[in-house]
């Protein structure tokens, strides 16, 4: 008995020290970003450790379906927005913003139907950012491409030189703002990723929420830089492109299914 | 040759009143039309998410593409050594100015956000042409003076050619700036090409030399100061050979469209389908804006009369307004092409369904901004060759033709 | 003699002008623009000193709405979201009042010093809690119209919805 005792391997504890020190140390940062990630407003800059991104399944895409539509209109007060008085209803329905909208295409030759939402691409190569004056077009260091609106002189150059005509110009004065969603005549905008989620620990977008709870699943919202996020394992699985890829802008957002 | 003697415009003080009066009647509508465009919103015109930049931007580029282009007629005297052109250097270079600051002051009173010149001015990503061009632009009003400054004051002669060819080569690059502004541009498939720059540069050579010939000839006329054939032909030959060198960069920026399958629709909208674009095209641009002049311009019996010849320019510029529309409007009607192949059944805004063309109709509000641009830069110009030497008294043969004046 | 009665004449007309002007202003405390009713009415200062904030706001405004838009750092208490939420007064009926109406907080020194604010034209005048979107989700959950200020910021922070950030010294003022 007591030969058992005294003759404690010590190397087989090393061993399982080391093992439990290295798991410890490979498991807290996803602690870590765990504990960021429940509704912490950030409180240190962001960073290129994340780049933000989402996979859009035309396939899931249910016809007549605009929940994401919706969403992003409440979350980001786009249905606030008001026909000014003596505006045709065709006429503002051209000049009203919008950040995301629905898109059916079909194939000339074959006939094939997709459908899909369409919004910023969140590009790596932003032509938006090159074009703008200013430097209020930018791309953030998480991959997110939005407009600083206290810089943005309102020129719409960067509505010229989007490839997917995702900005928007306020024509209007705005009567009714939110506070997580500001807005005002003269500048441009467009889809931000709801970067006031991001900003405030939220997991996800708004559209892509929407498409969870309406049962599709047709957007998925992640890191691009996390292997293992949901996101990145669906992208590896699944044959995606980008919109307009011959411009090889390496956007953030790719779709399937188109 | 003789000395060149300038004076001011002795027009008669009623008739240079009224037209002053006129000028800025004309401008001040032009400013309350930007008064309402900024309080109401863009909503007022007809400008959109599809169509970004309207009829202010139409006049505004060409009264920035006509500026460097009016800076011409001095380079040719001063840079390229043809005396001929001496005394016409001064009113261009003075034209040059004028048409700059009336196409920056619609540029910029159309922004979204005028208050923020300040802004723009102050901050800078010089990734961007537009940040470039406001250099370009504000430079190039300084450079200008500072060549006027070498013309009218006798110490500063002797720099007149190194300014003149600095100012030269500016303007040079300011209208690569400005087509650039296109050219550079992936996205729209009527834009997205290096030939874009050249066709501007021919472009501002053509306008700037028809709104200078006007000037010119109206003013000259108003004062009783003749202008001789020897210079009236030199420039009227020089305004065939540029009108002659747009024709050819369109030629090239056709073909080399034509030669890509994905440009066959685009290149069908500008010339065959595009509705009141391929109308502008045709009669605005190609007609009225460059056969026509041609034909009376080189005509044995029409090229050498001053009426005609200024009824050509005449149809120059409108050919030149109808370009810029074709150019800058007609390139945002055709729709976006994101998915090559295939065609748009249903959006939720406005991509082309069905291949359909974003709709655009041009607003009081931005076409009175537009024309008071052009009358500031009238306003500048009338008020600068009355109160300052800029005019030579006089262009007639025998006093600026060497060879006449040897005779006689 | 008329120059003499002239002058005089003008010299009265001047100073019966200058003279009212220091009771004009009796409207508001000398120096003092917080509007009754407000959560700042009940609060020692500012989330600086008053008088650093009198003359250093701007600068704070400024550097937290690039900090914000570009670093994304919304743990504050810089942000105008808070400003508007401590300042804003609430009418008769406990609605807010838009902050830069008349006669409330930012307006009235910004009139007087003539320093035109364009913050407003994009950003909303009423805080977080109490916006149209916010208020239409609240009542349905709890069932009621919530009274009262502090009954409002709770009820909204139970629905688990976006509230305007309170300097954390003061926050005990807030779940009172």
């Amino acid at each position: 008995m007591k030969e058992h005792k005294e003759r404690v391997d010590v190397g087989r504890r090393k061993v399982l020290g080391v093992t439990v020190g290295v798991a410890s140390v490979a498991v807290a940062p996803g602690v870590l970003l765990h504990t960021l990630a429940v509704a912490e407003p950030r409180s240190k800059p962001v960073t290129d450790d994340e780049r933000w991104g989402m996979l859009i399944d035309s396939s899931k895409c249910a016809e007549g379906c605009d929940a994401c539509v919706t969403a992003c209109n409440k979350e980001n007060g786009l249905d606030l927005q008001e026909r000014p008085d003596g505006e045709g209803e065709a006429k503002w329905e051209g000049q009203a913003a919008k950040w995301i909208r629905m898109v059916k295409v079909q194939d000339n030759l074959t006939g094939y139907v997709s459908r899909l939402p369409m919004m910023c691409q969140h590009c790596h190569f932003p032509p938006c950012v090159d074009v703008c004056p200013t430097g209020a077009s930018f791309k953030r260091a998480d991959g997110i491409v939005l407009v600083d609106r206290h810089t943005c002189i309102g020129c719409r150059y960067c509505m010229m030189a989007c490839p997917y005509k995702a900005r928007s110009f306020i024509h209007e004065v705005v009567k009714v703002k939110l506070t997580r969603a500001p807005r005002g005549k003269g500048c441009v905008e467009s889809c931000n990723l709801c970067v006031h989620r991001r900003d405030n620990g939220e997991a996800s977008t708004a559209c892509a929420d929407a498409c969870a709870a309406q049962g599709q699943g047709a957007i998925l919202f992640g890191d691009l830089k996390d292997p293992d996020s949901p996101l990145m394992k669906a992208l590896a699985a699944l044959p995606s492109r980008e919109i307009r890829g011959d411009l090889d802008l390496n956007t953030g957002v790719r779709y399937t299914g188109v | 040759m003789k000395r060149i003697v300038y004076r001011e415009w002795r027009l008669a003080p009623q008739r240079y009143w009224g037209l002053l009066v006129i000028l800025a009647a004309v401008a001040g509508l032009g400013g309350l039309a930007f008064a309402y465009m900024e309080h109401e919103g863009h909503w007022v015109t007809g400008m959109s998410n599809q169509v970004v930049w309207g009829t202010p931007h139409v006049f505004a580029v060409f009264l920035i593409v006509s500026a460097s282009g009016a800076l011409n007629v001095a380079s040719i005297g001063s840079v390229f050594g043809k005396y001929l052109y001496k005394p016409l250097a001064r009113l261009s270079g003075l034209l040059a100015v004028a048409l700059l600051a009336g196409g920056l002051m619609v540029l910029v009173l159309d922004l979204g956000r005028p208050d923020r010149l300040v802004v723009a001015m102050t901050t800078y990503n010089f990734r961007s042409i537009f940040a470039w061009n406001i250099f370009l632009y504000t430079g190039f009003m300084a450079i200008v003076i500072a060549y006027l400054w070498t013309m009218a004051e006798r110490k500063g002669n002797p720099y007149t050619k190194p300014v003149g060819f600095f100012a030269f080569i500016w303007r040079l690059m300011l209208t690569t700036g400005t087509g650039s502004i296109f050219g550079f541009l992936v996205s729209r498939q009527a834009y997205d090409t290096a030939v874009m720059a050249p066709l501007f540069v021919a472009m501002s050579f053509a306008f700037g030399l028809a709104i200078f010939m006007l000037v010119l000839m109206f003013a000259f006329a108003q004062d009783d100061r003749p202008i001789g054939e020897s210079m009236l032909f030199r420039l009227r030959n020089l305004l065939g050979i540029f009108i002659g060198a747009v024709l050819f960069f369109v030629l090239v920026y056709f073909l080399s469209k034509l030669y890509g399958a994905k440009n066959y629709d685009l290149v069908s909208f500008y010339l065959i389908d595009g509705g009141i674009y391929t109308a502008l095209f045709w009669i605005g641009w190609m007609l009225v804006g460059s056969l026509f002049p041609l034909g009376i311009l080189f005509h044995p019996e029409l090229g050498r009369s001053p009426t005609w010849i200024a009824s050509a320019c005449g149809m120059v510029v409108l050919g030149g307004l109808s370009s810029m529309y074709v150019i800058i409007i007609g390139g945002q009607a055709y729709p976006m092409q994101m998915f090559p192949g295939k065609t748009i059944l249903e959006s939720g805004f406005h991509d082309g369904v069905g291949g359909a063309l974003a709709t655009y109709a041009p607003s009081l509000p931005e076409v009175l901004l537009g024309v008071g641009g052009v009358s500031v830069a009238l306003l500048i110009t009338a008020v600068g060759v009355r109160v300052l030497q800029f005019l030579p008294e006089s262009l007639a043969d025998r006093d600026v033709d060497p060879h006449v004046a040897a005779k006689a | 003699m008329a120059n003499a009665l002239i002058r005089r004449s003008l010299l009265a007309i001047g100073l019966s002008m200058a003279l009212p002007l220091p009771g004009v202003s009796a409207d508001f405390a000398p120096g003092n623009h917080v509007i009754p009713g407000s959560k700042a009415a009940d609060l020692e200062h500012c989330v600086r000193e008053t008088s650093f904030m009198r003359r250093n706001h701007m600068e704070l405004i400024e550097h937290q709405r690039h900090v914000t838009v570009h670093e994304g750092i919304r743990a504050t208490d810089d942000g105008l979201s808070g400003c508007v939420a401590c300042h804003v007064s609430y009418d008769q009926g406990g609605q807010p009042v838009p902050i830069y109406s008349e006669g409330q907080f930012c307006k009235t020194c910004h009139e007087f010093a003539a320093v035109e604010l364009t913050c407003f034209g994009c950003h909303a005048t009423v805080p977080a809690h109490t916006d149209a979107e916010a208020l239409e989700e609240v009542a349905p959950q709890t069932g009621k119209q919530p009274e009262g200020v502090d009954a409002r910021v709770s009820a909204a922070a139970a629905a688990g919805m976006e509230v305007a950030r309170v300097p954390h010294e003061l926050r005990k003022e807030v779940a009172d």
